[in-house]
């Protein structure tokens, strides 16, 4: 599976996206800077951690205007696999390709902290390799990454069983515990812990390679 | 060149003493213009020439086998094999945190940043040491709070961003910081070797470039503020104050280091302190050449700026760098390609000196070197360092079972979690241990199989009782810390912050204090890179405790590290390095008086130096024979506070250990005698034949347990505790207090 690292300028997990998937899970990577409008021969891209455009309005909301963004919104259209983390979920959400919002940790204060999930779907491309129910443990780092929707909308999220992670431990006030979730063709999916950086023993933690091993996975049977 | 009346006020407001003046004189060989006097004050200040420090840093051991760059350029840099360099140093940002916590601190993580990356190395780790008055009670407690509250903001805005893990360090409180509080931040970064890049103009006709953030009225006079005492109208300074914006660093940072891989860059700086002026003259100095430069051309972000404002302005986010004549336009496109303003503001010249331009007409013409390298340099009088009160008449009897839980849940003891929990220690995917895991941080280095340890040190307690031991003592501290992670130390950075030198027993608390780093520096073999001096730390006529800061770096294989907490139950539990002695006067400045008697008298604990470096070879070696399964360091709060902090793993391991001493039993469980190492193990008989071979005490104690913590001297208990209690105390009690 070829994966397309998106590198927004204030991207700061890019390195670390890459250095997972190349290194930690053997597959062919490549970063795609943030004013291309094609994102080549990728079979999966994703949205890494950061600053994008230096956030200083919400989280993303600059993001979304970028040239890159066109060619992900087609990508995704297309049904091609897109993963955002952290910050690159918050790009997903003010896209409009995910529903809600990310507002700020109910504390006020960025947070970064080992915690324990479970995946809630698991048929789908970002989680068919977890063990269903098992508590998977991954790091946050955020500021903004409380999940927030009307009740409308997250009825519906669980109804059409999209809710992709759900903090065990829930350290920034999500609604129903959402970690993550999925776009309603389920090839889009945007979570706030960071699965890149728990791909080996030395990190603490290798539950993160669930989500890599189920995206390649996904692409095999394409 | 217009002139302005140089009157005796002018002279005094810009800080220059009449004899400095005369010398400014001598070197043009005339008066000088109004923004030759405001170049000069900044470059004079204490804060860029270390006028009161420069003679006795020269104390300093600088050299080693790992040194590639000793101080004198914007950080040390040391080998750590492989091809690989790292660069390192330490700065202060004190005065702008009292005034600004969120933007001082801010402003403070992202000068060092630039101090790296202008070396060509990414910043891979920082720590920040941070002193702050009382925030559990008194009247000042409030204010100390916000103070506490902006500083932590406003590291973790700026290092988030930027995206460079924040990876450790350490945080006091004591009623001295009230009105001075301290802000002491440690970057490294690394590059191979044959990338690295220095702060050196060459090549008389290559253009110079301004790159970065649009120069502004904002810090003008920063490094002058930074060298005077505090009053009631450093309020009104706040506009000295830069801010800073963490994005256009990250930029800098990206965009500079592609450049550099351009091979057109030939040398370059950052605009920290002094801005334009200290990154024009110092370049050039180094270069032993001049250069000119047009201000017309240097990006604005006010209008109407005079020569003086946009010389002393110390806008943040700017970098000064040489190109080659002609490979320009390389330069440019990857500044473009990021977004930022390069402008071509000037040329280097031979004449060796600065010149200044505005509007076309000379404003400024000054010699390099003499404007950088020679300015004054003061041999102040030094006379004994002030010393505590005595002994106190009588000490009451000690409560262990009740000292503990209050030691643990006091600002200095307990966990600092409410603020590491707020920066971004894992970005980059480099920390192996980072806060409160081990006793020192640890960072891979992917390309290479090796990891750097770090670790930053401070005892101003110990340093106001002795501030030559108190020095020694951070040292040693800091070489055990990495010890205890089975690293070997290579060098080290220092930050001393100190009161106003122009007081003779400040002056000698200073002199000691370095004569104390360099004695053990050099013992350790850590020689000193770079490093920071941040004097008149003082306000409203206050001075703080001297407080010398060390921080060390030093290099292991890259493994599982074995951390502070017990693993399993039934494993004995080793005190290498012995128990020690402990009497009233070397007591007296240990955190259990600090908690529970709110005193400070006596003596620093004595410390042996070829015994402490016995217990770094001993621990080394333990571990890497993997015999241990925890290590940690005593350090503050002795004994029984690390016995606990074994403790909070989680594992919930405790341990009952049985004390064979006749010492009184606050001594026994917190005295701080340093060359201390707690471990657990299951083969006790190796762990001790290699203290033995090394002459060292390793007194079995006890034993790991499933629940629970028992101390017991000569088998009667002195105190047991629950875990649970304990920890949830010591986890949370910073955040009731800043609450």
């Amino acid at each position: 599976m070829k994966i397309g690292v998106i590198v927004f300028p204030g991207s700061n997990c890019d390195h670390d996206a890459f250095y997972a998937a190349s290194h930690n899970l053997g597959q062919p990577a490549e970063f795609i800077w943030h004013d291309s409008d094609s994102l080549g021969d990728v079979d999966a891209v994703i949205l890494p951690g950061g600053f994008s455009y230096g956030d200083y309005l919400r989280c993303g909301a600059i993001a979304k205007f970028s040239p890159v963004m066109r060619a992900v919104r087609r990508f995704a259209k297309d049904g091609g696999l897109v993963l955002g983390v952290c910050n690159g979920f918050q790009i997903l959400v003010e896209s409009g390709l995910l529903p809600g919002a990310l507002i700020r940790n109910r504390s006020l204060k960025f947070i970064c902290r080992e915690l324990r999930l479970r995946a809630g779907a698991t048929d789908s491309p970002f989680t068919n390799a977890a063990p269903p129910g098992a508590e998977l443990r991954m790091p946050i780092a955020h500021g903004e990454g409380c999940y927030f929707a009307d009740e409308r909308t997250l009825d519906e999220l669980e109804a059409e069983d999209r809710v992709a992670f759900r903090y065990v431990d829930n350290a920034n006030g999500s609604l129903r515990d959402i970690a993550g979730v999925l776009s309603r063709e389920r090839n889009v999916m945007g979570m706030m812990p960071h699965p890149e950086r728990a791909t080996e023993p030395l990190m603490g933690s290798s539950d993160g390679l669930v989500v890599f091993q189920s995206m390649i996975r996904a692409a095999a049977r394409v | 060149m217009t002139t302005e009346a140089m009157t005796p006020e002018l002279i005094a407001q810009h800080q220059l003493t009449p004899d400095e003046y005369a010398k400014i004189v001598a070197i043009l060989g005339r008066e000088p213009s109004y923004t030759e006097l405001g170049i000069f004050s900044v470059m004079w200040s204490e804060h860029c020439s270390y006028k009161s420090s420069r003679l006795h840093l020269k104390k300093l051991p600088t050299r080693g086998k790992a040194v590639v760059q000793g101080p004198g350029e914007n950080a040390g840099i040391v080998d750590i094999g492989g091809g690989y360099v790292a660069a390192f140093k330490i700065e202060s940002h004190n005065h702008p945190s009292f005034i600004e916590p969120f933007q001082g601190a801010a402003t403070g993580v992202g000068g060092i940043l630039r101090d790296i990356f202008t070396m060509g190395a990414r910043p891979i780790a920082v720590m920040d040491s941070l002193r702050f008055g009382r925030v559990d009670e008194g009247a000042n407690a409030p204010r100390n709070r916000r103070i506490v509250s902006g500083v932590v903001s406003g590291i973790a805005h700026y290092g988030n961003c930027f995206g460079v893990p924040t990876v450790g360090g350490e945080c006091i409180f004591e009623p001295c910081y009230d009105g001075n509080p301290l802000v002491n931040v440690f970057a490294l970064g690394v590059c191979r070797k044959e990338e690295i890049f220095y702060a050196k103009a060459a090549g008389v006709g290559n253009p110079v470039i301004y790159v970065g953030s649009r120069t502004g009225r904002d810090g003008i006079h920063g490094a002058s503020m930074a060298s005077a005492e505090f009053t009631e109208e450093s309020k009104q300074k706040r506009p000295n104050v830069q801010v800073g914006d963490p994005f256009m660093e990250k930029l800098l940072l990206e965009a500079c280091l592609e450049a550099m891989r351009t091979g057109a860059i030939v040398g370059i700086q950052d605009m920290g302190a002094a801005g334009l002026t200290c990154s024009t003259c110092e370049m050039g100095s180094r270069g032993e050449v001049g250069i000119e430069i047009e201000l017309d051309r240097v990006p604005q972000r006010a209008t109407g700026m005079t020569p003086y404002e946009i010389m002393l302005s110390e806008s943040q986010e700017r970098m000064l760098l040489v190109a080659d004549k002609g490979r320009e336009e390389e330069v440019f496109r990857v500044f473009r390609k990021w977004g930022l303003e390069a402008v071509e503001i000037g040329v280097v010249t031979g004449d060796g000196k600065l010149r200044v331009k505005h509007h076309g007409a000379v404003v400024a013409e000054i010699p390099n070197r003499e404007l950088a390298d020679e300015a004054p340099l003061y041999d102040r009088p030094h006379t004994q360092p002030p010393r505590s009160a005595p002994n106190p008449a009588s000490l009451p009897a000690g409560d262990v079972q009740a000292a503990l839980p209050k030691l643990l849940a006091s600002t200095d003891l307990c966990s600092k979690r409410w603020i590491w929990e707020q920066y971004d220690y894992q970005v980059r995917t480099n920390t192996v241990a980072g806060p409160e895991r081990t006793d020192a941080a640890i960072v891979r280095i992917k390309e290479t199989g090796v990891s750097l340890a770090m670790a930053l040190d401070g005892n101003q307690r110990y340093s106001y009782l002795d501030p030559r031991e108190g020095a020694k003592l951070a040292v040693a501290e800091c070489c055990r810390n990495l010890a205890t992670v089975g690293a070997l130390p290579i060098a080290a950075t220092n930050c001393l912050n100190f009161g106003n030198p122009e007081r003779p027993e400040i002056m000698a608390q200073l002199v000691e204090a370095i004569e104390g780093i360099a004695e053990a520096c050099q013992f350790f073999e850590t020689p000193i890179t770079g490093g920071n001096v941040s004097l008149y730390n003082e306000t409203l006529g206050e001075g703080i405790y001297p407080t010398p800061v060390l921080g060390i770096v030093g290099m292991m294989k890259t493994a599982e590290p074995v951390g502070i907490a017990f693993r399993n139950a039934g494993r004995s539990v080793m005190l290498l390095g012995g128990i020690g002695g402990c009497n009233e006067t070397d007591f007296g400045g240990t955190q259990y008086v600090k908690a529970m008697l709110g005193g400070l008298w006596g003596v620093p604990p004595a410390l042996d130096m070829d015994r402490e470096r016995r217990v770094h070879d001993a621990i080394r070696e333990i571990l890497a024979a993997g015999l241990a399964e925890s290590a940690h360091d005593l350090s503050d709060g002795g004994l029984a506070v690390a016995l606990a902090e074994c403790s909070f793993g989680p594992a919930g391991i405790g341990a009952q250990i049985d004390l064979d001493s006749d010492l009184r039993p606050e001594f026994l469980c917190f005295h701080e005698a340093p060359s201390r190492i707690l471990l657990s193990t299951a083969r006790p008989q190796r762990v001790a034949e290699i203290a033995a071979r090394l002459r060292l005490e390793a007194p079995v104690l006890g034993v790991t347990i499933e629940k629970g913590i028992e101390i017991r001297q000569c088998s009667m208990t002195l105190g047991a505790w629950e875990i649970s209690s304990l920890k949830s105390s010591y986890s949370q009690a910073l955040e009731t207090y800043v609450r």
